[in-house]
């Protein structure tokens, strides 16, 4: 069953400049699906249009449907106008290139979204709190220091209390934007494994920062051109037999 | 990016330049230092004389013998009320204006208009003000020579320092924390309010004190609208006249004959390490966040 | 969960959006209020009195001729000494002080911008104005340079500030090019840097006289309060008196509504225009030079 059905999306930003021209994609659940291909190719553009956070760049005409399924199987259109965007953002989850973890303390930053949405119950929030830790698989290191600020933590810890951070609301979707690309390679390992634990219970879109990394954690991959999209495929397959030759082409690092 | 270098330097030889620019430094660290010293002169000879009139008394005491003798507590007490009062106007209206001009005002025209009318309001002379308060809130809308008037007309004088610094710290909180609030769910207010206000206080008092201590120096816009040299009693309600440190001092060192010196020296001291005291505070406030940043 | 949250929020939005507006109309506000008292001087008094040279308001002569010249004298004054002074002491905090130097000195320039003008004008009739008249054996200390004296360190901070900050600007790489060119420091600073940073040390200048021409109490207090049209720069040691203080002192006392009330309310618009003016072209200044950048560095 497809999570996320991308049908004909277009999207312009306001100096003209075109970003995505005809996507369309589904993007299946319970998976990793990955984005990848050369820079200005518009993955990150299309990660920030499922939780509509383009609304805050200057992005002007978009057209089309990005239809998002939920467990009973009912669908919203995430472009739709009157869409509740905040109910959204906490059914998508999003992890940032550079680890961004907010001026408060290790379990601030975590609680922050269920504040914000009116919980209070602080049995609730601690509890939230240790097993998105534990999800991270962050929990043992950081357990005894929950008040310490967030940006005492080393690089590859804060990227986990951001991956952390995002799963503390139980979202349906986790949309991650490069998100070891400033950590080293053992930092990276652990979240590239964490993710494969995560996915049995949410669906993960995940733009890499290398084609290896593509390779290593690619259930499903879809491959980005300046704009369009040249082939999706299962991971198994695009990498080692693409049926594109622009793919193909990538792959084998003939450019990038 | 090459700089317009206007003249061939080499034809002067070594000595001769290291020569020039030993001589030129040492003329421009003279000139600096020097001006410092005289500055620093002019404050310590008022801090210095000031200081031995300043007993108990004269801070807590009320004047007596026509201003002649006694204390200046009336003023003190005039000056903070002014504070106070322009501080209830235009804390709320500056800081909400520069949350306005850093998250919310959209990069068009009006907004163009709204910065061109802060820098208008920011270069206002202070006797100006003092008119302004004169034909609107004292005659126009009847308060009278009161503080409330004088409140009214210091707090827009205040209103654009206000709004500059809180606007620079608002704008100085990165942009990154912003993002990641609305991605976790957050309303536009609720990211204001909970990330970017806690970070940008430090400005922000920064500049609430130093548009307040304007308020507490500036003699022309109370001359007429709030302002009164001798009242018998302090001040009960905000419509009454007030006395008030600059003003007074204005008085007492111009208009008295035979007014004692060292009463004079006192009330500039007292004026003076209030206000010098406020700006220091504010400084110091600025550098230790500074130094405390999580970012 | 965020209902209740909503209909605050939008109050709160909706507040926030009209105190960013306030700044108009407290600026509109300004501007009718001057206009409405001191509009009426301009039919009530005859242009030619207005710029006669003779301001006398009991005989009801307001020509305000002296008073502009006295502004503009007091002015010049305190330029010629705070502007190069200025300059020079930005360019020393700048560019040649130590870091621990820099430490004392910037704190203190800002500590300064604090004196009030009332506490400058109490140490000038203090000790200034009898000092001048002894030293310089005049038979009045209060006069037109007093004051200048007094609003050259009233602007001085700004300038140095200002200025200061526009050197900083100015990119570390012209340095070092001239640096590589086998140029001295001393004439990096002068044929590199400040006239890189010249756009902002003429903001910086442009503000300082701004603030010269709208000071009041240390004027009032020092310069002699004396109407007499200056005739040039030698009348910088007798007395004279500006339009601010002007006001400062006449308002006080006369009749509201009156002839010579409205006379120093159009005084208060001449002022209010004057100020204006130069501080939107110093304004302008910067956000050319914004522009200017923007398009060099995308």
């Amino acid at each position: 069953m497809d999570k996320i059905l991308i049908e004909h999306l277009f999207l312009n930003y306001s100096d003209g400049t075109e970003s995505l021209r005809d996507i369309n994609l589904g993007i299946p659940a319970y998976a990793i699906t990955v984005l990848f291909g050369p820079a200005g190719g518009g993955k990150s553009t299309l990660l920030r249009t499922i939780n509509r956070l383009n609304d805050l760049a200057d992005v002007t005409a978009v057209s089309g449907r990005v239809m998002l399924a939920d467990q009973a199987g009912a669908v919203v259109d995430v472009l739709d106008h009157h869409l509740d965007v905040i109910a959204l953002r906490r059914r998508v989850g999003m992890v940032f290139a550079r680890p961004i973890v907010l001026p408060l303390s290790i379990r601030g930053n975590l609680t922050y979204s269920l504040e914000v949405a009116g919980e209070r119950d602080k049995t609730r929030l601690e509890a939230a709190v240790e097993r998105s830790l534990t999800q991270a698989a962050l929990w043992d290191e950081v357990k005894d220091r929950l008040d310490d600020p967030a940006v005492a933590l080393s690089g590859g810890q804060q990227q986990r209390l951001c991956l952390a951070r995002s799963l503390v609301l139980e979202p349906e979707v986790i949309l991650l934007d490069e998100p070891t690309s400033g950590l080293d390679p053992i930092s990276t390992t652990k979240v590239e494994a964490t993710l494969q634990e995560l996915k049995k219970r949410y669906t993960i879109v995940l733009v890499p920062h290398s084609v290896q990394q593509a390779a290593r954690t690619a259930d499903y991959a879809a491959f980005f051109l300046q704009g369009e999209l040249v082939e999706f495929s299962p991971g198994k397959t695009i990498f080692t037999a693409p049926r594109d030759k622009r793919t193909e082409d990538y792959v084998e690092g003939r450019f990038g | 990016m090459s700089p317009k270098v206007k003249r061939n330097f080499k034809t002067k030889p070594i000595i001769t330049r290291n020569l020039v620019q030993l001589l030129g430094f040492g003329a421009l660290s003279g000139i600096t230092l020097l001006t410092m010293f005289l500055i620093f002169l002019l404050v310590g000879v008022i801090i210095v004389r000031g200081a031995s009139a300043i007993t108990f008394d004269f801070i807590f005491g009320y004047p007596s013998n026509g201003m002649k003798a006694g204390g200046i507590w009336p003023a003190i007490v005039g000056t903070i009320y002014l504070i106070l009062g322009s501080a209830i106007f235009s804390v709320p209206l500056g800081i909400g204006a520069s949350i306005y001009l850093s998250e919310y005002a959209p990069d068009n025209r009006l907004t163009q208009i709204i910065r061109i009318a802060i820098i208008t309001l920011a270069g206002i002379p202070s006797v100006v003000y003092g008119l302004f308060g004169l034909g609107l809130f004292v005659l126009y809308m009847n308060m009278g020579t009161s503080i409330l008037a004088g409140s009214l007309t210091l707090a827009i004088m205040n209103l654009p320092v206000i709004i500059s610094t809180t606007e620079e710290a608002m704008r100085s909180v990165p942009q990154a924390f912003r993002v990641v609030s609305i991605s976790l769910g957050a309303t536009h207010w609720q990211t204001i309010r909970r990330i970017i206000l806690p970070q940008a206080l430090p400005g922000m008092i920064t500049g609430v004190i130093l548009g307040l201590e304007r308020a507490a120096g500036e003699t022309a816009p109370i001359l007429f609208t709030a302002a009164a040299f001798y009242l018998p009693r302090l001040p009960h309600s905000p419509f009454d006249q007030t006395m008030a440190l600059p003003y007074h001092l204005y008085v007492i060192s111009t208009q008295v004959p035979g007014m004692p010196q060292e009463i004079q020296y006192g009330t500039a001291f007292v004026l003076l390490v209030l206000v010098l005291g406020m700006n220091l505070a504010a400084t110091v406030i600025r550098s230790r966040a500074r130094a405390r940043r999580q970012w | 969960m965020e209902t209740t949250l909503d209909w605050k929020e939008t109050l709160i939005t909706r507040m926030i959006r009209i105190a960013g507006y306030s700044a108009i109309i407290f600026v509109a506000l300004i501007f009718i209020y001057l206009m409405r008292e001191g509009l009426p001087a301009l039919g009530e008094v005859p242009l030619s009195n207005l710029l006669s040279s003779r301001w006398y308001p009991i005989e009801n002569y307001f020509g305000m001729l002296p008073l502009i010249g006295g502004t503009l004298l007091v002015t010049i004054g305190a330029s010629l000494i705070a502007v190069p002074v200025g300059i020079l002491t930005a360019v020393y905090i700048a560019e040649i002080a130590p870091q621990w130097a820099r430490e004392i000195l910037k704190p203190f320039v800002e500590i300064l911008a604090g004196i009030p003008s009332v506490v400058l004008g109490f140490f000038g009739i203090l000790i200034l104005a009898p000092d001048l008249r002894r030293v310089l054996d005049l038979p009045t200390g209060l006069t037109a340079f007093a004051g200048a004296l007094l609003l050259a360190v009233t602007s001085l901070p700004t300038i140095v500030s200002i200025s200061e900050d526009a050197l900083y600007a100015v990119p570390k790489s012209f340095r070092d090019a001239a640096v590589a060119l086998g140029v001295t420091r001393w004439q990096t600073i002068w044929y590199v840097t400040v006239p890189a940073a010249r756009t902002g040390i003429l903001t910086a200048c442009m503000l300082g006289i701004g603030r010269t021409v709208g000071e009041t109490m240390a004027v009032l207090m020092v310069t002699g309060n004396a109407a007499i049209l200056p005739k040039g720069l030698g009348d910088l040691f007798a007395p004279v008196r500006t339009m601010t203080a002007t006001i400062a002192a006449e308002m006080g006392e006369v009749a509201t509504g009156s002839v010579h009330y409205h006379v120093l309310f159009l005084i208060g618009i001449v002022l209010f225009v004057i100020t204006l003016v130069v501080n939107l072209a110093a304004a302008s200044v910067i956000f050319r030079q914004r522009k200017r950048a923007e398009r060099i560095l995308s």
